[in-house]
């Protein structure tokens, strides 16, 4: 399989969706982001010209554009660019996209995506460095889908662009970069279908973007301690897979969550309560989230490294769940 | 704009819409007061010529978004009665089998994608409509239909500059009922609170073809929704049509009230007209002047006009029926038609 970056996959997926669908059009071209790999979507420019809008700085008219034009029967991918400007789409996305085919009894579709680049990007601070994923999963009705390497992130924006509901594409600047193995032809990868990134016995670790990076990396370096750490990716929030978890839970009885939206309310807080609710008699110790605190983010450097979900934060809380002196909640039911 | 007099056909064509939906409207506000709904709701009794007379020049594939007094509009564009009764109703057998409810009623298959009950959001989503329809290269329209307190939501004026720099065939159609509403100070509805001495400066900043015109002239509206419709099927882009009605006294503050009830007798009998809301009645009134004015151009005897009244009155009565007769839906399907 050849190498392929992330960013050239993303390109991939959408030159694909172009040329086969005619319906299929991007509004908003800066899919990539700022940095370097940005060049990459001028073959789109060129290819395209005339299926690409660039629209002006108004996230709630093209949020609520793509929402009227899904329901007209067209596949609009709306690109938000850093997704803290998608609160100012809020309402379309919330009250329109989410809501309408429920609204309509079914007979609606809102074949929508909605593209933006979430997180911690170095000096994004306050404004540019949201991390959406928990709020919108708390809008019903909405697909909401985090990529991390170059294959799914290919295969998944196939699966989105085809699907008739509204979907948040939600990538991450500092996953553009990244090289994988990623197929010449045409695939999709699953919504709800999450991936074993790394199989381990002993701790359950679950990631979903750019770090899942930092999961890989802590489980590696866990390896001298004689801890082997199973990364779980699920992909996608909206569907969730439930299953590919809680089995995971089962083997390992033990649950570690790195993520980057804020602790309350968040993507790990979601996935404990999921656990503790279908999974409680699987856990010999504590569920451990290891997220962003609940502060906005700051600018200067050594306060934003402060708040990042890193490799080191994850196996300091392996070691915690795995020190036989702490007590064991309960007997395991392998 | 100059207005030539409507022919025959389209006259009665927009009378028979403009019956429906206020013979509609008059069986909601009996059916709540009857305790059959429970939920706050708008009617659309005194715009029925600006609806009517637009969706009258609107073809079947055109699409449309509106906002929260939306039964009008529905009904005019030819949604079952029973069916949009049904659904104010919450009953299974709605239009939108009881997800939506009169704040969100619609009928896709009318080309009818939407009621939006948040104030502006469907201006947005007939620019998106519009955007659709230039993607897919057809030649059909979409319109939105709002009332004036739109244009105080910054969405609106997004959508016009997109719509005007993609020269989208979009068809905004701004139903100015602020005259004769009461204000919050009367303890009334809110009214448009607006800097702007004419919301047609708006659109017109971003160099959008603007008409006003009388609400409750069908000529007038028909020709302005029939010119843009012509713009935007000719690629020349978006139309704003602001059209003014008087705000039909039952629009009192928070639920609708029987302020009025309709006798068409009263088009050509202005001896029967009484009751504190006779100077509306007598001029204001869009069905009982539309009544008058196909009687006095000779299109139809009064007798026909009354056989006509009769006819919807029946209809309207049959759908109300219908839904009332529907059964709720079951509570085990809360959970289905979230996604496709």
């Amino acid at each position: 399989m050849r190498k392929m970056s992330y960013a050239g996959a993303i390109v991939e997926a959408l030159r694909t969706s172009l040329s086969e669908d005619p319906t299929f059009s991007l509004v908003g071209s800066y899919v990539l982001g700022l940095g370097p790999k940005r060049i990459l979507m001028d073959s789109i420019r060129t290819e395209f010209p005339d299926r690409l809008y660039d629209p002006p700085t108004s996230e709630a008219a093209i949020v609520s554009i793509g929402a009227g034009a899904a329901m007209a029967g067209a596949r609009p991918f709306v690109d938000i660019g850093t997704a803290s400007f998608s609160y100012v789409g809020w309402s379309p996305m919330v009250n329109e996209a989410a809501v309408a085919r429920y609204m309509s009894g079914g007979s609606l579709r809102v074949p929508v995506v909605y593209h933006m680049l979430h997180g911690l990007r170095g000096g994004g601070a306050g404004q540019h460095s949201g991390s959406p994923q928990a709020m919108l999963w708390n809008a019903p009705g909405l697909e909401i889908v985090l990529p991390s390497s170059p294959y799914d992130v290919k295969g998944l924006m196939r699966s989105a662009i085809k699907s008739d509901n509204p979907t948040i594409f939600i990538n991450h600047a500092r996953l553009m970069d990244i090289e994988g193995d990623v197929p010449v032809e045409d695939y999709t990868v699953p919504f709800g279908r999450a991936d074993i990134k790394r199989a381990g016995r002993d701790v359950t670790l679950v990631a979903t973007s750019f770090v899942v990076h930092a999961a890989m990396s802590a489980a590696e370096q866990l390896v001298a301690d004689g801890i082997e750490v199973e990364v779980v990716d699920p992909r996608t929030l909206v569907p969730l897979d439930h299953k590919t978890i809680l089995d995971s839970v089962y083997r390992t009885g033990r649950l570690v969550i790195i993520d980057e939206a804020p602790l309350s309310c968040g993507v790990a807080s979601e996935i404990s309560a999921i656990i503790a609710e279908e999974g409680f008699e699987y856990l010999r110790s504590p569920v451990v989230r290891v997220t962003r605190p609940d502060i906005p983010v700051p600018f200067s450097k050594p306060l934003e490294d402060a708040i990042t979900p890193t490799a080191d934060k994850v196996i300091a809380a392996v070691r915690r769940i795995m020190d036989p002196r702490l007590k064991k909640s309960a007997p395991r039911l392998s | 704009m100059k207005v030539s007099p409507l022919d025959r056909k389209t006259s009665l064509s927009i009378f028979d819409r403009m019956l429906m939906m206020r013979y509609f409207e008059e069986a909601v506000l009996r059916l709540h007061q009857e305790r059959q709904f429970a939920s706050h709701f708008h009617l659309y009794i005194g715009q029925e010529a600006t609806g009517a007379a637009v969706l009258e020049a609107l073809g079947d594939k055109d699409l449309i978004c509106t906002t929260h007094r939306n039964h009008g509009h529905l009904i005019g564009r030819g949604s079952d009665p029973g069916q949009t009764m049904a659904e104010i109703l919450g009953r299974s057998s709605g239009l939108n089998r009881g997800r939506g409810g009169t704040l969100h009623a619609s009928d896709p298959s009318r080309g009818f994608l939407s009621t939006s009950a948040i104030v502006g959001g469907c201006a947005g989503l007939a620019t998106g409509a519009a955007f659709g329809i230039k993607t897919k290269r057809e030649s059909n329209v979409a319109v939105g239909f709002f009332g004036d307190g739109s244009l105080e939501e910054g969405l609106v004026i997004e959508s016009f500059n997109i719509a005007a720099l993609w020269k989208l065939p979009v068809i905004y159609v701004c139903e100015n009922n602020s005259a004769g509403a009461m204000g919050p100070q009367q303890g009334g509805y809110p009214t448009a609170i607006t800097a702007t001495d004419s919301f047609t400066r708006l659109p017109a900043a971003y160099g959008i073809h603007c008409v006003k015109v009388d609400g409750a002239d069908i000529a007038a509206v028909y020709a302005a929704a029939t010119e843009a419709t012509q713009r935007c099927r000719a690629g020349q882009g978006p139309a704003f049509i602001e059209a003014f009605t008087v705000r039909w006294p039952g629009s009192s503050p928070l639920w609708p009230e029987p302020a009025t009830v309709t006798d068409l007798n009263e088009a050509w009998d202005p001896a029967r007209l009484k009751g504190p809301h006779v100077a509306w009645l007598r001029d204001h009134d869009p069905l009982l002047r539309t009544a008058r004015d196909i009687v006095a151009h000779g299109y139809v005897s009064q007798d026909e006009v009354m056989a006509h009244d009769k006819d919807a009155r029946a209809r309207v009565e049959a759908g109300a029926a219908f839904a009332i007769e529907s059964p709720m839906p079951l509570s085990e399907t809360a959970h289905e038609h979230v996604f496709a």
